[in-house]
């Protein structure tokens, strides 16, 4: 398949843009998702919304793919509430209680698949194609529910930000201030739960979770700004559907949501390495430039030790003095008089005004660098 | 004279699974003083300062904040909670942070404007931490992230401050500064109740004090009651002896 074939082909832009969109607000509620700590929420939402299908499928007989996404959203919202009861009734923790209501909602959902199956009704088959996705099968009303739930949840988001941040960041606080955090809370898992949903046909109910957490653990590499994660994570969801369906669609017989899985895992894995602040390459990089650093320090200060004893700053010093000092070096010294903190002159040195305020001003680092 | 009774506690019991946390407090502070709550670990500090604040359901007793459930007082209290209780690496600044202390004022979906900023960096100023306004909060240390909690609770400008051990985990410095602001709120006639850990600082710190351990022990002026025999009664040791050990 060539580029132009590409943008002309009506049913691959409308893949396209379904994934395109699809990325967008997996990847916008994905953020709150990562940072309210439950990034298995989704995964167990997503397995849970299995059985909907499958009794939504029992009920109507059709494969009406909003009515079994009604389904979905059903039993999804179950297994939140479910979650929920667990854990504030018992002893069980919250990774517990979803893994419980993972298996076991996945479980009864293959179960009532299986039975599906076996059912002389020549409309059964195909319903499977919710356990991986499958992009193809995308229409414009598909694409067109999408776009109308991410502009809802768009505005929910932008309308009640400032109460989904305090209630990410400190619920107790929240809850002193007057907010009711239980309408909050519900009102992000609902939208989670949404966003899974309407993502159930294209990726897929195992490999749903990946989308919502992919774009929103890449974004957080890249910034310390809530609303920049939210926006950054909405454009790798989208950059990742996009990416996705493409090379899926000049690959035969390559399933689209697993590749736009790999390609938002690419996206993680570059953020995680080569993000400026974060990333592990930078890190790395600084923690060896700041060792260095430090061992300029050490013999800056060491000869400030010297150095303050007399009444002029400037006065020369034997180079060989400083020999008892571990960790010198000849570059070391070409190193501080590069900065300007001392000069040499042949055998001996002498310190600057600028290196004796540095080496002074040394052990202040409590005061912000403005 | 007789001072306004700021918060008063009456028959307040918390379990969690059966086990009781508190039991059967009764408890009332007078307007205008700066108190400690003391007692061992497990005693129900914490757990005291957040029921009053409705954070956690009691199973019995009730709680009146100027002679008025806390739901209706909500902007009369300011509360800090335990630096250890939010997760640091959030994304998000300073002076974001503070300025949640006046998300209570504003309301549902109002979004702060110039005058809750303005409020913001003076609290800030006030905590010395104005220059640190656009940190991330990861990179703040221990002591400048319990000064940003302390400034969230000032914008709300309330008459009664609840916090959570202030003192936890912050230095020489820091300790110092935090008491000469929770001085200042006690001189503009403000309630300032702190759940505190060290037993030596009391008399220098607080003119009241509140001895608990599950069930309350004492309450009263500082110079009062502050004696072995509440120390004895609360930690179930006695302290003085114990100390010289």
């Amino acid at each position: 398949m060539d580029i132009t074939q590409y943008f002309t082909d009506y049913t691959l832009r409308t893949i396209t843009l379904g994934t395109a969109v699809l990325g967008a607000i997996c990847g916008m509620l994905g953020s709150f998702a990562v940072l309210r700590k439950q990034s298995l929420l989704g995964d167990a939402i997503s397995h849970a919304a299995l059985p909907g299908i499958a009794v939504a499928f029992l009920i109507t007989g059709a494969k009406d793919s909003n009515v079994l996404l009604l389904g979905a959203l059903v039993s999804g919202l179950i297994g939140v509430f479910w979650i929920r009861g667990i854990t504030t009734k018992t002893h069980l923790k919250t990774d517990t209680a979803l893994g419980l209501i993972l298996s076991l909602f996945f479980g009864f959902g293959m179960l009532l698949l299986t039975y599906i199956q076996k059912q002389p009704n020549a409309n059964q088959a195909g319903l499977d194609k919710y356990l991986f996705g499958q992009a193809a099968t995308l229409v414009e009303s598909d694409v067109l529910l999408m776009v109308i739930v991410t502009g809802i949840s768009l505005l929910v988001m932008l309308l009640f930000w400032k109460e989904f941040k305090l209630l990410l960041f400190d619920k107790n606080y929240a809850m002193t201030l007057g907010f009711n955090t239980k309408f909050i809370d519900g009102l992000i898992s609902f939208f989670i739960v949404l966003a899974i949903v309407i993502g159930l046909q294209t990726v897929g109910v195992v490999l749903m979770s990946a989308m919502l957490l992919a774009p929103a653990a890449a974004a957080r590499q890249w910034t310390n700004s809530l609303s920049t994660m939210v926006i950054l994570a909405a454009i790798f969801g989208a950059f990742s559907g996009v990416f996705g369906t493409a090379i899926s669609a000049s690959q035969n017989n390559l399933s689209t949501g697993p590749v736009i899985v790999l390609v938002a895992a690419i996206f993680v894995i570059v953020s995680f390495l080569f993000s400026p602040e974060r990333g592990i390459i930078f890190k790395q990089i600084r923690l060896i430039k700041n060792r260095r650093d430090l061992q300029l320090k050490k013999t800056l200060y060491f000869m400030y030790d010297i150095v303050r004893d007399h009444d002029d700053i400037s006065r020369p010093h034997a180079i060989r003095i400083l020999n008892s000092f571990q960790g010198f070096t000849k570059k070391t010294l070409s190193k501080l008089e590069e900065k300007n903190w001392i000069t040499i002159q042949g055998q001996n040195w002498s310190m600057t005004e600028d290196g004796f305020e540095t080496a002074a001003n040394l052990y202040n680092n409590n005061l912000p660098e403005s | 004279m007789k001072t306004k009774i700021a918060v008063a506690v009456d028959d307040l019991t918390v379990a969690y699974n059966y086990k009781p946390v508190l039991w059967d407090i009764d408890l009332s502070i007078p307007e205008g003083v700066l108190m400690a709550i003391v007692g061992p670990n497990g005693a129900g500090k914490s757990t005291l300062i957040k029921s009053i604040l409705g954070i956690i359901d009691p199973i019995a007793g009730s709680v009146a904040i100027y002679g008025k459930p806390y739901t209706k007082q909500r902007d009369k209290v300011a509360y800090v909670p335990q630096k250890g209780s939010v997760d640091w690496d959030f994304p998000t600044t300073a002076l974001d942070v503070v300025m949640m202390g006046t998300y209570g004022s504003l309301g549902w979906i109002k979004r702060p404007g110039a005058k809750e900023k303005k409020l913001s960096l003076e609290a800030l100023e006030k905590v010395g931490m104005l220059a640190f306004k656009n940190r991330q909060i990861s990179q703040l240390s221990g002591g400048q992230q319990q000064r940003i909690f302390l400034a969230r609770a000032l914008v709300q400008n309330a008459a009664i401050y609840f916090m959570d051990e202030p003192f936890q985990g912050v230095d020489a410095t820091t300790e110092i500064a935090i008491i000469n602001i929770l001085k200042e709120l006690r001189k503009a006639g403000k309630t300032v109740i702190v759940v505190h850990h060290d037993l030596q600082t009391v008399p220098e710190y607080f003119d009241w004090v509140t001895f608990l351990n599950v069930k309350h022990i004492a309450t009263g002026p500082v110079k009062d009651i502050f004696n072995d025999d509440n120390l004895t009664k609360t930690y179930g040791i006695n302290y003085k002896v114990a100390v010289q050990q």
